[in-house]
């Protein structure tokens, strides 16, 4: 029987260790060397991590939605494992997202939660990835979960930027960082918040990978189980 | 003579199928019917509201009502495919998948509009609402928004009825991708109740044509991945 190798153990250590120190250098940016902001104060420091994880659920999702594509394509089941092990993280960056976003808007807003768009389709994005995950934990048999999981990746991408402009169309308080003419903030700024976008990114890579090699490794576990028992 | 049937003969022939099952069983319809009403009362007792504020709150309310009971619609749709293996019968049919979607889209469409033609009398009388625009919109609004409803339930009302406990997965499933539906079909039926310019709410309307054209297109690509052995 082939057996499906997962990430080599060296790559996943790799990236591990430089997701550890990128981590720890962007948290000292953050929170030692860049100025606090002139209006909000250190509460805004949050938004360094808070926008690295959005982008990282974002980019997480993306994955999902290529990696069921290439499934459905090519019926190879390491693009299936590596559309679940994305959605997974994918939700948890979200959940991130959804935490620290109020924690800066109680302060800010006055208020937790606001139905802006961008609030509401982050929302909804959890919603619709949940909504996969237990896709996949109640469908029978893996090889038909990895189908209906893989057709619900496809659909609920396809659904987020339809979400994204129905919601827009309500008046927006988010703060739009990135104008088309120029950045709204203060260089030390922009370079710390480049720096927690590449250390999560690193985070990310290094997370699917592990997340990727446990899941082939599980199976292989269980198909050695079979084996015994036959 | 050829024994494969055209792709319109075999939706025609499945819709025919389902249709005379409903008309039969009365399955879906009446419970489309009875519950939406029990969505209104329900309503009628948690918004008790002076009659100005009804207003601003009816669009919502018969939207929520119609996809609610909608859902019961749709948990029905292929779940009565499952027993003695029908399901597996349609598939091995000499046609395309896609036209067992598309049978099941118009079938659903028709059940959900035919209830929708005495639920909509019925929420207006209840809720004392006058309709001061034009029918013909109303209509547009109430066919695109459940064409869009349908068009994505349906696609996943055949994914869930695959899983174990489809009945408590469809809802889950459903609801977040229908989200630009449900506030498109709120917001242009506010627009033509509260009397807005057309062009006011002009843009809900293209998005609904938008939205259901993408999830006509997307399900006729993904159908048949949905349903393989």
């Amino acid at each position: 029987m082939p057996q499906a190798k997962g990430p080599a153990r060296d790559m996943t250590q790799t990236l591990g260790l430089l997701a550890a120190v990128a981590v720890f250098v962007a948290l000292g940016l953050v929170f030692l060397w860049v100025p606090a902001e002139r209006v909000m104060g250190d509460v805004q420091r949050i938004f360094y991590f808070h926008v690295a994880s959005a982008w990282n659920a974002f980019l997480a999702f993306l994955v999902v939605f290529v990696a069921s594509i290439a499934f459905l394509r090519s019926g190879s089941h390491r693009w299936d494992t590596l559309a679940y092990c994305s959605a997974e993280i994918g939700v948890v960056f979200t959940t991130i997202t959804l935490i620290t976003g109020p924690i800066w808007a109680r302060p800010i807003w006055n208020t937790w939660w606001s139905w802006d768009p961008r609030l509401t389709t982050t929302l909804i994005l959890w919603f619709i990835y949940l909504a996969y995950l237990v896709i996949r934990s109640s469908a029978e048999g893996s090889q038909q979960q990895s189908r209906l999981a893989a057709v619900f990746g496809i659909i609920g991408f396809v659904d987020v930027p339809i979400v994204f402009m129905s919601t827009r169309w309500w008046r927006s308080i988010h703060p739009t960082l990135i104008q088309t003419d120029k950045m709204n903030m203060e260089p030390s700024m922009v370079f710390t918040m480049v720096f927690s976008f590449v250390s999560f990114t690193i985070l990310y890579a290094f997370l699917l990978s592990y997340r990727v090699r446990l899941e082939t490794l599980a199976e292989r576990a269980a198909a050695l189980k079979r084996d015994l028992r036959r | 003579m050829t024994l494969k049937p055209s792709f319109p003969r075999a939706v025609w022939a499945m819709l025919v199928k389902d249709l005379r099952l409903e008309f039969h069983t009365k399955e879906m319809f009446s419970a489309l019917l009875i519950f939406a009403l029990l969505v209104a009362v329900a309503f009628s007792f948690a918004f008790d509201v002076a009659p100005e504020g009804l207003r601003e709150v009816f669009p919502g309310m018969i939207w929520v009502a119609f996809f609610f009971a909608g859902m019961l619609a749709l948990n029905r749709s292929f779940a009565s495919e499952k027993q003695n293996g029908c399901l597996q019968a349609l598939m091995l049919g000499p046609f395309d998948r896609s036209a067992i979607y598309f049978a099941k889209v118009i079938g659903n469409l028709l059940v959900m509009l035919a209830s929708e033609v005495v639920l909509t009398p019925l929420f207006f009388i209840f809720f004392d609402m006058r309709l001061d625009g034009s029918i013909w919109l109303l209509a547009a609004i109430w066919l695109l928004a459940t064409f869009g409803f349908i068009a994505v339930g349906t696609l996943l009302s055949a994914l869930a009825a695959q899983a174990r406990a489809s009945e408590i997965l469809l809802p889950i499933i459903v609801f977040p991708v229908i989200t630009p539906v449900v506030m498109a079909a709120v917001k242009s039926t506010a627009g033509l109740l509260l009397g807005a310019r057309l062009v006011d709410y002009a843009i809900w309307l293209k998005l609904l044509v938008a939205y259901d054209l993408i999830f006509l297109a997307v399900p006729f690509i993904l159908f048949e991945y949905l349903l393989e052995v």
